[in-house]
């Protein structure tokens, strides 16, 4: 039987959900026998694979990378997954919204907080003026809401995606927070 | 007293003149989400969650009273709809972050998002910069958790008499405000009775103190407080 391709990535978020994600405990066995992690920060692969069946992304969208890999993402995953409050609603990283980002980089970086006020703009990726959640980027097929979403939450939408069912969620499954 | 006849749902139902559609939804087990009304205030029809279609018209079930042969609908897909946007609406207007509040796992909006199945906010987020207040000894006021029900405004002057809160601005703008918005610890007519927190549905009104999720309100009290009141 071939495997369902399962991505996962990790923008602006805790690790949280990354850490709900392995939470499956035993049910990660059962998935084993049909899915391959074929990309995630668990995983050392360095470029995002083609033809990825389900992408789950944690964290919102807060830097030009992220604008730029989400794009390729949706472009190469059958199906994306909004994985918990930060990639559904922006969530804790969006609290700096509002703050103009030199501003806040100062306020972080500046003489005032560092020795040598050297504000980071090489290598790291530039910040986007405003964090928003991955569907303001790129259309996303499933929201699972929690911070982070409850492992049972996870493994029921995988177990129905996998059985080519729609992940049917309600009520307390959809709480935020 | 005089009872009307009126269709609701399909079902033919008796009920005093005078009842609004809400009162008669309620009386019959119909479940209809609400927001801004609290049993023991009065209804503005403010957050608009309660809408039904009467005769084809959308109106809000809270502040419209039943009339003679009226035709009620409480649930269809277009009243579905009409209340997941506003709920989004909502939610995109201010800063809701339910991980970091004090009132996670006990807030009248978080639960509505589930019952109505809200599954994002289509709209987009706002992100306004807001203020809070900590000024008074006891409580706090953060606006980036206010939806405007204005449920402190209406206890405050219906059940303590005290007339702090109001609401100031308009549309995006608007606030609530304590006296002519002066900061809550200068607000002279306050009597630090904590109805406003009690009745607050999310976490905007708060006592001090509180860590996430361990702010549980009781609304409840303002019902009993107020039926006590009309059976003295």
């Amino acid at each position: 039987m071939t495997k369902v391709r399962v991505a996962t990535v990790w923008f602006s978020g805790c690790a949280g959900c990354h850490m709900s994600f392995l939470d499956l405990d035993e049910l990660m066995i059962d998935l084993a026998d049909r899915i391959e992690i074929v990309k995630s920060p668990v995983v050392d692969t360095k470029e995002f694979p083609a033809n990825v069946d389900v992408t789950l992304i944690e964290g919102a969208i807060g830097n030009e990378e992220h604008v730029e890999l989400v794009r390729e993402i949706r472009k190469r995953s059958k199906i994306v997954i909004a994985l918990g409050d930060c990639a559904v609603t922006g969530n804790v990283p969006a609290m700096r919204n509002g703050i103009p980002v030199n501003e806040l980089l100062e306020e972080v970086y500046g003489k005032e907080r560092t020795t040598t006020g050297t504000i980071p703009n090489e290598v790291v990726p530039r910040l986007e003026d405003r964090v928003c959640p991955v569907h303001e980027v790129i259309p996303v097929d499933y929201f699972l809401h929690g911070c982070p979403p409850p492992a049972a939450v996870i493994g029921k939408a995988l177990l129905a995606l996998l059985d080519g069912k729609v992940p049917e969620l309600t009520g307390r499954e959809l709480k935020f927070g | 007293m005089k009872e009307i006849l009126i269709r609701i749902d399909g079902k033919e139902v008796a009920a005093p003149a005078g009842s609004t559609i809400l009162e008669v939804a309620q009386q019959q087990g119909i479940p209809i989400p609400t927001l801004c009304h609290l049993d023991g205030l009065s209804d503005i029809g403010g957050c608009r969650m309660c809408i039904v279609d009467v005769d084809g018209k959308i109106v809000t079930s809270c502040t419209t009273k039943i009339a003679a042969g009226m035709e009620v609908i409480t649930n269809n897909d277009r009243l579905a709809e009409l209340r997941r946007l506003n709920l989004e609406l909502i939610f995109a207007e201010r800063n809701h972050v339910c991980s970091m509040c004090v009132s996670n796992n006990h807030c009248e909006l978080q639960d509505l998002a589930c019952d109505l199945g809200m599954q994002n906010v289509e709209v987009p987020y706002a992100y306004p910069r807001l203020s809070l207040d900590a000024t008074h000894p006891k409580f706090i006021i953060d606006h980036n958790r206010c939806i405007l029900c204005g449920r402190c405004v209406r206890v405050c002057a219906e059940i303590e008499g005290a007339h702090v809160w109001g609401i100031a601005g308009r549309g995006s703008e608007a606030r609530v405000i304590t006296e002519l918005g002066v900061d809550w610890g200068d607000a002279e007519k306050c009597t630090d009775c904590g109805k406003c927190v009690e009745v607050c549905p999310t976490g905007a009104i708060v006592e001090k103190g509180k860590a996430t999720a361990e702010m549980v309100k009781h609304p409840e009290l303002v019902t009993t407080l107020k039926e006590r009141r009309e059976n003295d």
